[in-house]
């Protein structure tokens, strides 16, 4: 089961949430993906794993509609997405933590977790997202940016719980942070995940990807070149070390 | 009557509120700018010809349709707001790609155009618009007299300003507007319609300038020069003030027409250059201006 497109095939269509195919996307003249595909099937964590510049936060770029041009197909719950604007992705039910977090320096705390407009029902309450982040709480009138880089990080997936969009596309959520914060999100993905959510996880943190996720996708040079579910991953450590070159 | 610093109090008020009136309009003006900068990222050079617009159009609906003032209140700045979305779909949004300084052109040639259009039909000799009843007259406050409709001018603009500042800084929406503001690409991909939002600021911009010509038409005389006569100042209270910053227009507009009086009671011949003295000066000292976020 080294091959993405063989593991597709072996899963039926209906059991797949979002499906990538062929996708390709650029940065004005930069090709920076190369025909990335693979599958996300409904309440499961993936990782995207790969060197720096493989491509993995573009491809969630890409799935977002915030890479300029794209080819290929993203299909999301049967429904193509690609061609369609950043907004109308979102409002199908698809969620963006950024790896630079984009907590908004004008807004306070709470502004920043009220933002994100409710696209389906289901989500989480406001009270609901503060028990699971208490750390928050205390901070709601301070100013967004004034937070430490933790407390930023759980803001910023704090505040797309609410929306009630299930499919989560995280990038590189642990990345800075200290191994007690890793924890505390590592808790909160799980979480996540008990109650129906799917994400998909940009991950340089291997050790973290191994503790949270189903499988692995192994993206380089704009490709998803293998797959590896979880329970195989200390079979395959030698293998993975070469793609990752750790 | 007691002098104070051998300037008599008849005139030191009067100049205080005549002050007080400019910077009413320099408030409003740059609140306007300040707005559509934040989100446009684009200098609106049209503001003055589009204050300007409220004014004259004020001054239409009441010649050819006998619109009353109360009512140009509320509809001037959406006819002209109105105007304003559509040169935005029409024209200024398919510059937001390019540089800065094609919006700043394409803004200014637009100026041009529109008071062109209006010196040719109206010329350039001033139309009159009268005061409404209900607010012609004034009071001796004791220390000066204070005609009404110049009292009701600041009143009205410091109450509009208030009001823009709360719905910008203190509600739902001037939160997504703060927060495109920012980071216009994430917000649209956590499902908002920021070019929408784009169009509506721009719109929203414009009619405030249109308000600010209402409020005008009876003070200044209606003519197609009064907006380029005044947006110079706005231009210089709005980097004073920190570009884009709402709170800072507001304060600075105000504060800047209190000194300009001032400054015409101690020392007139100055009174002209007295805002650009300022903005050097400040720029000197904090390049983003006094209320401005260092990008």
């Amino acid at each position: 089961m080294s091959d993405a497109a063989a593991t597709a095939a072996e899963t039926a269509p209906g059991d797949i949430q979002l499906s990538v195919r062929d996708l390709n996307g650029w940065y004005g003249e930069s090709h920076v993906l190369h025909g990335v595909s693979f599958d996300v099937r409904p309440g499961e964590v993936v990782t995207l794993l790969g060197r720096n510049g493989a491509g993995k936060t573009s491809t969630l770029r890409a799935i977002m509609g915030l890479l300029p041009r794209r080819e290929g197909s993203i299909s999301f719950e049967g429904r193509e997405l690609l061609g369609l604007p950043p907004r109308q992705i979102a409002r199908a039910g698809i969620a963006f933590c950024p790896e630079e977090r984009g907590i908004f320096s004008t807004l306070s705390v709470d502004e920043n977790l009220m933002l994100p407009p409710i696209v389906r029902p289901g989500g989480l309450g406001r009270e609901e997202v503060l028990d699971i982040f208490p750390n928050l709480k205390e901070r709601l009138s301070s100013q967004g940016t004034k937070l430490s880089g933790g407390e930023q990080q759980m803001l910023a997936i704090a505040r797309i719980l609410r929306t009630g969009a299930k499919f989560l596309l995280l990038d590189e959520p642990t990345e800075g942070l200290a191994p007690v914060i890793v924890q505390q999100i590592g808790r909160t993905l799980a979480m996540l995940k008990a109650r129906g959510f799917t994400i998909v996880l940009v991950e340089q943190n291997f050790r973290f990807a191994a503790s949270v996720a189903d499988r692995h996708y192994v993206v380089e040079q704009g490709r998803v070149i293998d797959m590896i579910p979880n329970a195989d991953l200390t079979a395959n450590t030698a293998k993975l070390h070469a793609y990752l070159g750790v | 009557m007691v002098e104070l610093f051998g300037i008599p109090p008849q005139a030191l008020f009067g100049q205080l509120l005549l002050g007080l009136i400019n910077g009413s309009f320099y408030a409003l003006l740059s609140l306007g700018l300040a707005v559509i900068f934040g989100l446009l990222n684009i200098i609106n050079f049209a503001h003055g010809a589009q204050y300007m617009m409220g004014a004259f159009v004020a001054w239409m609906m009441l010649t050819y349709f006998g619109v009353n003032y109360w009512w140009a209140l509320l509809l001037v700045p959406l006819a002209v707001g109105a105007t304003g979305i559509v040169l935005e779909r029409l024209m200024i949004s398919r510059l937001y790609h390019l540089d800065h300084l094609y919006g700043l052109l394409l803004t200014f040639g637009l100026a041009l155009v529109i008071q062109g259009l209006f010196r040719n039909y109206y010329g350039v000799s001033g139309l009159p618009y009268s005061i409404p009843a209900e607010l012609s007259g004034g009071t001796n406050l004791g220390f000066m007299f204070l005609p009404t409709y110049r009292g009701w001018v600041v009143v009205a603009s410091l109450a509009v300003c208030l009001g823009t500042w709360f719905a910008i800084e203190r509600t739902q929406l001037g939160a997504y507007l703060r927060a495109a503001t920012e980071n216009p690409s994430l917000v649209g991909a956590f499902g908002i319609n920021v070019p929408r939002m784009i169009t509506l600021t721009y719109g929203f911009g414009v009619a405030l300038a249109a308000l600010a010509g209402v409020l005008a038409a009876p003070i200044y005389s209606v003519n197609p020069n009064m907006g380029a006569d005044l947006i110079i100042v706005v231009f210089a209270v709005v980097v004073i003030g920190g570009m884009g910053s709402i709170l800072g227009a507001i304060l600075t507009g105000f504060g800047l027409g209190i000194v300009e009086g001032l400054v015409k009671v101690f020392y007139p011949e100055a009174s002209a250059v007295a805002v650009f003295v300022i903005m050097a000066l400040v720029l000197l000292v904090k390049p983003a201006g006094l209320f401005g976020r260092v990008a």
